[in-house]
């Protein structure tokens, strides 16, 4: 292109020294220029990013979406209809039931009650839509009590069926082979995915800016080390590994251990990439003359590193963490999936997955394949948001 | 040096716009020019006047978003009597009708009209040999062999001052110094025999010892070969130097046209005027402040009304030159100039 | 360039001595072992054992002995080319893993030109065709693709199989073949049954690979020797061809490295589901029964697999890019 601009230039000129006798049109002109030239010139990096943003409309409604898979995850309870851990023998593999929103006329949402049978040939239980008992469902219904962020009590529920005394419950996507309902489960399954993948990334980014910024920062002999270490954890295959590590884990440690095992076991591969990053970022940064400049003016180490250095590259880490996230998700799905990961009573999309893990369950119910919807929409949100997100904060894009 | 009555290339009106989300740039807004065989034709102009997308805009090159929306190029092709010959037909073509990637263009680019590209670096792809991008361009229009076209391509870097040619046909563009690269892009520029030459400030990358060794290199092979050059520069000197015949731009239009002596002796354009006061002189007394023009190039999405460079103009007309834009007219039998200090004529619309 | 892959070749040693021992630690690193493992099935299934003969177990197989006396042991063997003993199938491991190490690596070779053949025209058309139809469903395709897990694929593609078509889609081998000792017969079997799981297998790196492709021609076709070429009256095609794109694909020749071992131990999930004869499911089983030797076997082989995939793109980068080769001389 050959049209280049000068923002600089846009300053309009001093008064005194101007030339052209006052032309109305010109002169509103430039002044208007001029304004508006400032208003960028003084916004602050974070508002240029913000307004970079905002023009990536897709990337606006995968946001959307990521804050509405986020508040899932954080009150899986209030969008569950039904405890996700209680089995019922009797319940087994019911197809998910839908909602009819009209009865008779009026708005009056409800489910068609199912009627089971054991089929005498395969032993299975078939059900049978049963239009003659209609369950009424209703919006906002108080249902069992739950823990809201481990804070206070609360039983009110998204939805759920009017009367909750009542033993029939509605299950909207159906159960599994333990009468569990997979709706409930697919809530608070996302509250685990979602977190192990934040978490997961946290740590990487910890262990990345700590031990990148050591190597890049000082050089030397700790520069050399890691630099190694970073070449060898990348140079290992990440699946097998991850699996013989999970694999180690005692069967009878707590979810919550093996919860936060696998967060660092994600983690342990997963900070090379941003170790290196940052590695480079801080060699080429020590050079900078702002650097130097704050070294001369007297800054602590810790001051010249983290108020000075960091922020030239907080919004790319933010931009390539969102990235990671997804990926952290994948794979914890997949761990869980062939039973190395988290296990039961653990619930995650992987380990609601592990049900459908042969073509036996999917033939019978074909339902169970449903949270991957949930990991699919999730991933393809974050990765859209990511991309969005890099995009506005890298400087030199456009 | 041959002149004679009909241009090689005659550029009439051309107009090419840029068609970008926040507004259209009119980079180049109603230029014409000729170009007579044998003749170095100058145009000067600050950056972001428009000289680079006018060549691109004669080469068919110009990327999207810009498009040519008005104007004619017309062409004197070589009459096709067998390799070369001096014969030129008497018919033009209309560069702008053809199609952009079609084949008769392409074989006008290159062969016939050749560009000298502004940085050499940048224009040799890095990872083939300098030889196999000049073959290349040999192979493309010429009737020969590969044993012939190496031997061709080492003729023109042994022409363009390259000692060794034969082993710096096998180097990279990486591997050769700034002056060897700007002649190893000459003489690929050169390879086809082209009739017109463009280059586009092929002296702004290299040092100023270099540069004079470049203008004379072209200076000879243009006196030995008749070719014509387009030289883009913003530096005036170098137009002295080397231009016979000079065009002024600003803002996509033409401000002022003329031999390269009136120019410099004569400028009639208020812009004219003030670039040559502009040149520091070696002559001129110390301590003094360096005359430059008030103000800069506009926003180009906000272009004055009327004359684009009234708001900078020491030669304000008010009413005048911010109301009607003047339109390119002689202004005395050997110099153009689009000014209303001479004339009246305005540009419809 | 030579020189180059001498040193490279030097490393290798020393990076599978690092990753044996690492290999071994993770497998061993479970409390108990394969005996411990062993009885605990016993148990399930109803049958007993005295300390007797967990004793006897033990010193049979070696598992009395202190750490890296094991180790030490382990890595003699392995180094006069005995893989040990599977304590869970009992048989030499060379002969378990033999064939099916050799169909992971078809499989993994198969996906890695599939992936290739596609993506790279996706990409340059992409990039050359940008804000068209065929673009903009190009990006839809790949996000989805890469958003969605390979075994998720694999799944929904079987259940499709056979719930619509009534085909079951999973091994390797029609059942006349897969006892069978290779004839010509038997490879075009395989090729007709390994295009399947190298689809699913390859997806998301079509995608990724496509979409890198495009971004890096994107980025070259700015560039100043494209104005170049084109003054020379080169085609759009040849140019586009000869130049951007080898440009272009540089950098993709450096995802190979990490690629190809990706899609060696990466098929596990694919080869567990379709169940398949490679390598992976049997690293799985011998996770979860301890099977030591086996387990570490396999990992070591994955360690193998993925060294000589970053080597062979290090020596490919290194010849496709002149830059490259004249810097390490």
């Amino acid at each position: 292109m050959s049209v280049s601009h000068d923002y600089k230039a846009m300053a309009p000129m001093p008064d005194d020294e101007q030339p052209l006798p006052v032309d109305s049109e010109v002169a509103r002109t430039m002044a208007g220029l001029a304004e508006d030239v400032e208003a960028i010139y003084v916004a602050s990096n974070w508002k240029l990013v913000w307004w970079r943003f905002r023009k990536h409309r897709l990337a606006l409604v995968s946001g959307l979406v990521a804050i509405m898979v986020t508040i899932v995850a954080l009150f899986p309870d209030f969008f569950s209809t039904q405890d996700p851990q209680k089995t019922s023998a009797t319940k087994a593999f019911i197809p998910p039931q839908g909602i009819e929103f009209f009865d008779e006329g009026g708005l009056s949402p409800f489910v068609y009650n199912v009627e089971g049978k054991r089929n005498p040939r395969t032993l299975a239980m078939e059900w049978q839509t049963d239009e003659t008992t209609k369950i009424p469902v209703r919006f906002f219904v108080r249902s069992y009590s739950y823990e809201v962020l481990g804070v206070f009590e609360a039983d009110i529920h998204l939805l759920g069926v009017a009367d909750s005394a009542g033993q029939t419950q509605i299950h909207l996507l159906g159960t599994d082979r333990l009468g569990r309902d997979q709706w409930s489960r697919l809530m608070h399954g996302t509250q685990v995915s979602l977190s192990i993948g934040l978490v997961s990334v946290i740590l990487s980014i910890f262990f990345g800016i700590l031990l990148g910024g050591i190597s890049g920062y000082f050089g030397g002999i700790s520069d050399l080390i890691i630099q190694r270490l970073i070449e060898i954890l990348q140079s290992l295959p990440p699946i097998p590994i991850w699996m013989a590590f999970t694999a180690a884990l005692p069967q009878d440690w707590s979810v919550k251990r093996v919860y936060f095992a696998i967060t660092i076991i994600l983690s342990l591969i997963g900070w090379t990439t941003l170790g290196r990053e940052v590695r480079g970022r801080f060699l080429a940064l020590r050079e900078e003359d702002f650097v130097v400049a704050a070294q001369l003016a007297g800054c602590s180490q810790m001051r010249v590193i983290f108020r000075h250095m960091v922020p030239t590259f907080t919004s790319h880490i933010i931009a390539t963490s969102t990235l990671a996230i997804p990926m952290m998700i994948i794979n914890e799905t997949f761990l869980s999936f062939l039973g190395l990961g988290l296990r039961p009573p653990a619930i995650s999309w992987g380990v609601l997955l592990q049900e459908a893990q042969n073509l036996q369950s999917i033939v019978l119910a074909p339902w169970l394949l449903l949270p991957s919807l949930a990991v699919i929409v999730t991933v393809l949100a974050l990765n859209i948001l990511g991309d969005g997100l890099r995009d506005a904060a890298d400087p030199y894009a456009h | 040096m041959d002149t004679q009555t009909t241009p090689l290339l005659s550029v009439r009106n051309l107009k090419t716009y840029f068609y970008l989300d926040e507004g259209t740039v009119k980079a180049v807004d109603g230029v014409s020019f000729d170009v007579y065989s044998g003749q170095v034709l100058g145009i000067v102009g600050e950056s972001g006047c428009g000289k680079s997308v006018t060549i691109k805009s004669v080469l068919r090159i110009v990327e999207k978003p810009g498009r040519i929306v008005d104007g004619a190029m017309l062409f004197r092709p070589q009459k096709k009597n067998g390799r070369g010959g001096s014969g030129e037909s008497d018919d033009f073509i209309d560069l702008v009708k053809l199609n952009a990637h079609g084949k008769q263009l392409r074989s006008i680019r290159g062969a016939e009209i050749a560009l000298i590209p502004q940085e050499p670096m940048a224009a040799f792809s890095p990872v083939y040999t300098v030889g196999n991008q000049i073959i290349e361009a040999i192979l493309l229009h010429q009737d020969v062999n590969k044993q012939e076209a190496r031997q061709m391509a080492i003729e023109r870097l042994h022409e363009v001052g390259i000692p060794s040619p034969e082993r710096r046909i096998n180097a990279y563009s990486w591997e050769l110094s700034g002056g060897l690269r700007q002649r190893a892009m000459i003489a690929m520029a050169l390879s086809c025999n082209p009739r017109l030459l463009i280059a586009d400030e092929p002296t702004t990358a290299i040092d100023v010892t270099t540069q004079a060794q470049v203008l004379n290199l072209l200076r000879s092979l243009q006196q030995q070969h008749g070719t014509s050059i387009i030289f883009i520069t913003h530096d005036l000197g170098v137009i002295a130097q080397m231009a016979a015949y000079v065009i002024v731009m600003y803002l996509g239009s033409v401000m002022e046209t003329g031999p390269v002596d009136d120019i410099f002796h004569n400028p009639q354009h208020p812009y004219t005027k003030a670039l040559l006061k502009s040149i520091p002189s070696v002559q001129s007394q110390s301590r003094t402040f360096l005359p430059t023009i008030e103000g800069s190039i506009p926003h180009p999405f906000n272009r004055p009304s009327g004359c684009s460079f009234h708001p900078r103009c020491l030669e304000f007309m008010p009413n005048v030159c911010n109301r009607r834009t003047p339109s390119l007219q002689p202004v005395n039998d050997r110099q153009s100039a689009s000014c209303f200090l001479y004339h009246d004529a305005a540009e419809e619309d | 360039m030579l020189q180059y892959i001498i040193k490279r070749l030097l490393l290798l040693p020393l990076l599978l001595f690092i990753f044996s021992v690492f290999a071994f630690v993770i497998i061993q690193a479970p409390p108990g072992d394969f005996v411990t493992a062993y009885i605990a099935e016993l148990a399930s299934t109803g049958s007993a054992t005295d300390q007797a003969q967990i004793e006897g177990l033990r010193r049979l197989y070696g598992l009395d002995q202190p750490m890296h006396i094991q180790y030490l042991k382990w890595m003699g063997r392995i180094l006069t080319g005995d893989l040990g003993v599977s304590l869970d199938w009992r048989r030499p491991i060379t002969e378990l893993i033999g064939e099916r190490l050799l169909l992971t690596v078809a499989l993994g070779l198969f996906t890695f030109g599939f992936t290739w053949a596609l993506a790279i025209p996706i990409g340059i058309l992409s990039a050359t065709r940008q804000y068209s139809f065929f673009d903009y469903s190009f990006t839809v395709f790949n996000y989805i693709g890469v958003a969605t897990p390979t075994f998720m694929t694999a799944l929904v593609l079987m259940w499709l199989a056979f719930s619509h078509f009534g085909i079951s889609v999973t091994g390797l081998f029609s059942s006349e073949y897969v006892d069978a000792p290779w004839t010509w017969g038997r490879v075009v079997d395989l090729l007709k049954h390994i295009w399947l799981p190298a689809v699913i297998l390859g997806a998301d790196g079509t995608a990724r690979l496509a979409r890198v492709m495009r971004a890096n021609l994107l980025d070259e076709l700015q560039k100043p020797y494209m104005e170049m070429a084109r003054a020379k009256g080169l085609s759009e095609w040849r140019l586009v061809l000869k130049y951007p794109v080898r440009l272009a694909i540089n950098p993709l020749v450096s995802t190979i490295g990490w690629y190809l071992p990706l899609l060696f131990s990466g098929s596990v999930i694919v080869a567990t589901v379709m169940n398949l004869p490679t390598i992976g499911p049997m690293l799985l089983r011998a996770l979860i029964t301890q099977d030591m030797y086996l387990a570490g076997s396999i990992i070591l082989i994955y360690c193998f697999l993925a060294i000589i995939g970053t080597l062979i793109s290090d020596i490919l980068l290194a010849w496709l890019d002149p830059r490259i080769r004249m810097e390490e001389s």
